[in-house]
């Protein structure tokens, strides 16, 4: 069976219109990044501090009855999120003035005295000290920036000069768009996250690579074609498996987001982002700037000749 | 078969047996009585996120160990001193650092210069300074002693919370250093977390101290009594109505005796009053020591202190000797059992702080579980399903491949004694989707080649030949990525760390080798015109 057959899509020759829809990408990515270094974006408490408790409820509860029962114990920038399967509720509190330990015991209490009728029972309780919120913010900026370090240097070592830059800005490209997906759709950027967010940078590269190597194999064979036209042919010819190694994956992580549960729900989604993402890049984002690259350095050298 | 197929058949097969192997303990519930000796009793173990249970960090307050030791420095000299009747003004630790003695003149500073320089070598002493009259000698303890002593604080806080876990009873629990000052525990499976949390986060210091009977109590605030007075509280529960009120109490700052020197306490019953209580036992030198104090107080008031709080301040009737007494207090029996555990297992060398708890309960550690089985099932029909439609009797050989890799996965982590989280169980289903990646780039190589004209067996080396290096470039650089998350992650994330590079590393024994033995020993026995693909 074959879900492509022979194509001749013109990938390169879309590459002011893809290039433009990247670098807004991009640029709603890095503005994201920002926001989490500023500590402003929407941060897990493992990152800025504080408590985390689900609860599950014998009856439904009303999400706004709860937020005020909390407001009325000095809880009021509780964060109230409903989980539809089971009375769950998860709430979600920064920093407060109560000690590590306390919080968690507070809420339970306000839950008791102000639902008499509803019993239910903590499912589970995070409590994070701020200083240990400062210390995984910057770990994981150290781990975000040694594995970034660690794939371009990789990179460096197995392609030349411009397939490196090509797959780099690709790679790139990726982590930032899932900032930007999360950052557009107010998701918590947690462990996590940067856990899918380094998984996908890992993972990226294989459509990449299937691209590059095809690219450099019809290049050596074949000198006098003009560049946008081979690497068409290229993306072309590789576009089955492009897509088919991504699918066989996307099922994978599709499965985990719907079937997973909830505590990895915004994981398995950041995933299934990333890997189509990785996709799209490999096409529209790495082979074009190498095409431009090499382009531009063949314009010099022939300029250097002619000299 | 030829030699090339032989052994790497041999291979699969002795990988596939030791992965049942090692996979045996975790998967049979119970395992049969000759199962002994060399085979494999390791299980998969569960994170917390999956079985439920406590994860803490705690912080211990070094720096207030270090300020212990120089209070203690300075009683000590002043028992010295006054055993010797030699006169001084005061004695008392200054900042974070030193012990400052004030003396009259200058002939005692050299007298007691010596002497501590005797008693104290690792201590330095600053020369002795005049102001207003007195003469102000120094002691200072230096960065390296002092960083010395916050590291056997540590050092110690583990072993008595330790001690304290093992006596409050809990499986397998995990406590380890992390950093300088950090102790993690980890309580896999516990019912009651937050009497747990407070049984370990005690600091249970325990002092006997007398109650200064001049000062009038409740009228006292802590600017109002003498320098070596202290005011302190003592909470007492209304037996009838439940109520708590707290009666303040005039102390003298310095402990008769500390819990250091306890051997034993055990919960009684009060026959009379069915009251719960705590009965220790001293050691010979607490004995002594009591002993001495309670016969020089009689008819004085012994308060009873533990973290700062008074349990009970009873008279001394008589002189007590025999090292044995009772802690009362209105308690209930669990917490007397927990004020038991903590005596027993000795006080903290300083006050440790929580930083982290995170509590996950049992449902929702099976609902997790479940949950992620489910997906697993899912990801696997759904690859399954795809591969065998779209790579037809091909895709049944990358399903094999596939099926081979999260066996061995599965294998390598209980051999490895390694912990599966949540996260985990995502990068094995991640993964079943990866694994057959390479397949599928292979497949590609091998349907062009034919396109080509090539015949099914040239075809198929070609495709493994090609495809070889973007294999393992993608592998590569998962693997990147997922060292450094080994590296930097924490439990759940750890766990997921683990599966991923673990399963990437197998996928290419798998892909690369497995599946291909497969097609070679199907062509060498049946000539095929083309491949089913």
């Amino acid at each position: 069976m074959q879900l492509i057959g022979k194509t001749k899509i013109d990938f390169i020759g879309m590459r002011k219109f893809s290039f433009v829809i990247s670098a807004i990408i991009a640029l709603i990515g890095i503005t994201g990044v920002v926001q989490v270094a500023r500590n402003a974006a929407n941060m897990g408490i493992d990152f800025s501090g504080g408590t985390s408790v689900q609860l599950k409820f014998a009856k439904p509860v009303h999400i706004d009855q709860a937020r005020e029962a909390l407001a009325r114990h000095n809880l009021k920038d509780a964060n109230l999120q409903e989980i539809k399967d089971g009375n769950k509720l998860l709430i979600k509190i920064g920093k407060t003035s109560l000690a590590v330990g306390k919080v968690a015991d507070t809420i339970e209490e306000v839950f008791k005295k102000e639902f008499p009728a509803n019993a239910f029972i903590m499912e589970s309780s995070t409590e994070i000290g701020p200083s240990v919120g400062d210390k995984m913010r910057k770990d994981t900026l150290v781990a975000v920036a040694i594995s970034m370090l660690g794939i371009i240097i990789y990179i460096a070592w197995r392609f030349d000069f411009k397939f490196g830059i090509g797959a780099t800005i690709a790679t790139l490209h990726d982590v930032l768009a899932m900032f930007a997906v999360f950052f557009l759709m107010n998701k918590e950027i947690n462990l996590l996250f940067i856990t899918a967010v380094l998984t996908i940078a890992g993972y990226s590269l294989t459509d990449t690579v299937v691209v590059f190597d095809r690219i450099r194999e019809n290049m050596h064979k074949n000198l006098k074609e003009a560049l946008p036209t081979l690497f068409n042919q290229s993306i072309n010819e590789v576009l089955s498996r492009t897509i088919i190694t991504s699918l066989t994956t996307f099922l994978a992580a599709v499965s985990l987001f719907i079937f997973g549960g909830e505590v990895i729900h915004d994981f398995a989604f950041a995933l299934v982002v990333g890997i189509v993402v990785a996709t799209y890049s490999s096409v529209f984002v790495a082979s074009p700037i190498v095409m431009v690259l090499e382009k531009r350095a063949m314009t010099n050298s022939a300029v250097e000749s002619k000299a | 078969m030829s030699k090339g197929n032989a052994w790497r058949v041999s291979l699969i097969l002795l990988f596939i047996t030791l992965s049942i192997l090692y996979l045996t303990p975790t998967l049979v519930a119970k395992l049969p009585s000759w199962w002994q000796g060399v085979l494999p009793k390791d299980k998969i173990h569960l994170g917390l996120d999956l079985q439920g249970g406590t994860h803490l960090v705690m912080e211990v307050e070094t720096q207030k160990a270090v300020e212990g030791a120089l209070d203690l420095i300075a009683t000590d000299l002043e028992d010295v001193l006054n055993s010797q009747t030699i006169r001084f003004k005061r004695i008392a630790r200054i900042g974070a650092d030193r012990v400052q003695v004030t003396l009259y003149d200058r002939g005692t500073a050299d007298n007691v210069q010596k002497q501590i320089k005797k008693k104290y070598p690792e201590l330095e002493l600053l020369p002795p300074v005049d102001e207003g009259g007195f003469v102000n000698l120094q002691l200072r303890m230096d960065e390296k002693v002092a960083q010395d002593r916050k590291d056997k604080s540590v050092a110690q806080a583990l072993e008595t919370i330790r001690n304290r876990i093992d006596q409050f009873g809990v499986s397998e629990p995990v406590i380890q250093r992390e950093g300088i000052n950090h102790i993690v525990v980890q309580l896999p499976g516990i019912k009651d977390p937050k009497r747990a949390i407070e049984l370990i986060g005690r600091t249970a210091r325990l002092e006997f101290k007398l109650v200064d009977e001049n000062i009038n109590a409740s009228s006292a605030t802590p600017g109002s009594i003498p320098e070596d007075d202290e005011l302190l509280m003592e909470k007492k529960v209304d037996a009838q109505s439940g109520a708590v009120s707290e009666i303040p109490l005039v102390v003298k700052k310095k402990s008769m005796i500390t819990g250091d020197l306890l051997t034993d306490a055990q919960v009684r019953i009060d026959s009379q009053f069915n009251q719960p209580y705590v009965s220790i036992e001293f050691n010979s030198t607490g004995a002594r020591l009591f002993d001495q104090v309670t016969a020089a107080n009689v008819g004085k008031r012994f308060a009873i202190v533990l973290d700062n709080n008074i349990y009970s301040a009873p008279v001394i009737r008589e002189r007590i000797s025999g090292g044995s007494a009772q802690i009362t207090g209105s308690f209930s029996e669990r917490e007397a059992a927990d004020l038991a555990i903590v005596l027993r297992a000795g006080s903290l060398p300083a006050p440790v702080n929580i930083i982290q708890n995170v509590t996950v309960g049992p449902s929702l550690g099976q609902d997790s579980i479940n949950k992620g089985l489910m997906a697993g099932l899912i990801g696997v029909a759904l690859v399954v399903i795809f591969m065998s439609i779209y790579y037809k009797a091909c895709g049944i050989v990358a399903n094999f491949g596939m099926v081979l890799n999260i066996v061995f996965l599965m294998g390598a982590l209980a051999a490895l004694g390694a912990t599966l989280t949540l996260p985990g169980i995502a990068a094995i289903v991640l993964l079943i989707g990866m694994s057959v990646d390479a397949n599928v780039l292979i497949f590609e190589r091998i349907r062009e080649e034919m396109r080509l004209g090539k015949t099914p067996q040239a075809s198929l080396d070609a495709g493994y030949d090609k495809a070889f290096l973007t294999i393992i470039d993608s592998h590569v650089t998962t693997l990147i990525t997922a060292a450094v998350l080994f590296q930097f992650g924490s439990g759940p994330v750890k766990g997921f760390a683990v599966s991923l590079s673990l399963g990437i590393i197998i996928n290419l024994f798998t892909s690369l080798l497995a599946t291909k033995v497969v097609f070679d020993i199907f062509l060498s026995r049946v000539r095929v015109k083309r491949l089913s693909i």
